[in-house]
């Protein structure tokens, strides 16, 4: 049951996206098209977890025994760097496939402020490791429907005769602003 | 001359946020109140101004092959004194700003400032472009920040002028992706016509 609000709550009621604001850049930047954004969905899936799950044993069994806790943003922040050069790396060598659809991603990843805000997010919140990566997960995927609804959309809205001075971004954050209307319909479910 | 440019060009024709559209998740995510928008803009002038300096003075020492990793420390360096001095000085601030401070460290502007300008220009020009872009990023989520502000609860800087029931809607988060999208129209259009 505890779980089952983690992974509702964090994909629907509090949308890392459209409640937290956490990870605008690449949902504005890169939903031009369906395809691009469920590629990047993919990508944040897979490195939001894995860094959560790494930041997570860092902060416990370096940080906090050697009082280092104010360290964290440095830390953290260069961990995840590294993490997305080896996970580029070994993804080359192992599963080539799999890079070419997500290595355009990967090096936006890391300014990605979702991967860094939920790695910070999960220490905050006082989970333990297992209730910290279905946290992560859950995120992750929300990022992705968010993502993914929007760039539908956007695809749609090409089509469509916008007012001049609207064109392009003005519109699309319009879009979005309603889109998170949408979602506060969530609100209270658990 | 050539320093007025360098630190008036980020407050109008490049705005980050309006123009360039970078640092969007801090712009929306933290300009509910026009003072949080402010103090929001202000910590990250302190550290682009910084960081600029910094990454310019040791712009020659610095191997290519490791600039970014070497600015990403400079950066999150000035991040953690700025979230320590607020946390001692400004806890109220601290506590409404939340999880956005040591996201200063992940804002597109800081890095691509320190890319884009400090590490191919001296010192002084680096602070002139940091405190420009800086200032043009804090002018931008004031300017939000009082415009949802005043539409969702009826004063600026928590002075209140308007009774009864508001527009609740543009204080939540959906009214903060809206006022954005028409403020960005707005702003071309005046571009445009100049």
């Amino acid at each position: 049951m505890e779980f089952f609000i983690i992974i509702i709550g964090s994909i629907f009621v509090s949308n890392i996206v459209l409640t937290q604001f956490l990870g605008i850049c690449p949902f504005v930047g890169v939903s031009g098209k369906l395809s691009t954004s469920i590629g990047m969905g993919g990508a944040v899936v897979f490195v939001l977890t894995l860094s959560t799950l790494v930041t997570w044993i860092i902060q416990y069994y370096i940080l906090n025994p050697f009082g280092l806790a104010f360290m964290q943003t440095i830390v953290f922040i260069l961990v995840i760097a590294a993490l997305v050069q080896m996970v580029e790396i070994m993804l080359k060598k192992v599963s080539p496939s799999l890079y070419s659809a997500l290595g355009v991603f990967l090096p936006l990843i890391t300014t990605n402020c979702a991967v860094l805000g939920v790695a910070i997010l999960t220490i905050q919140k006082d989970f333990d490791l297992i209730h910290g990566v279905v946290y992560a997960i859950s995120n992750a995927i929300g990022f992705t429907l968010a993502m993914v609804i929007f760039a539908g959309i956007r695809e749609h809205l090409d089509l469509m005769e916008v007012p001049k001075g609207m064109k392009g971004v003005p519109i699309a954050l319009i879009v979005a602003g309603i889109l998170a209307l949408s979602f506060m319909g969530f609100t209270g479910l658990v | 001359m050539n320093q007025l440019k360098n630190f008036s060009k980020g407050i109008i024709k490049e705005n980050p946020v309006f123009v360039l559209l970078l640092g969007l998740c801090p712009t929306l995510g933290v300009t509910s109140s026009a003072i949080n928008g402010l103090g929001m803009g202000l910590a990250t002038t302190f550290v682009l101004v910084m960081s600029n300096l910094v990454v310019s003075l040791v712009r020659d020492f610095i191997p290519d092959k490791v600039r970014i990793p070497s600015f990403i420390v400079v950066i999150a360096s000035f991040v953690t004194i700025v979230e320590l001095v607020m946390q001692a000085y400004s806890p109220a601030l601290y506590e409404s700003l939340g999880i956005f401070i040591p996201l200063i460290v992940v804002n597109c502007i800081v890095l691509g400032r320190a890319e884009a300008f400090a590490s191919k220009n001296n010192p002084l020009s680096s602070i002139f472009d940091g405190l420009g872009m800086g200032l043009g990023f804090a002018f931008a989520l004031t300017l939000l920040g009082s415009v949802r502000e005043l539409l969702g609860s009826g004063g600026i800087f928590g002075f209140k002028f308007m009774q009864g029931d508001l527009m609740l809607v543009f204080v939540l988060a959906p009214g903060a992706f809206i006022v954005l999208g028409y403020l960005i129209a707005l702003i071309n259009k005046l571009n445009k016509a100049s």
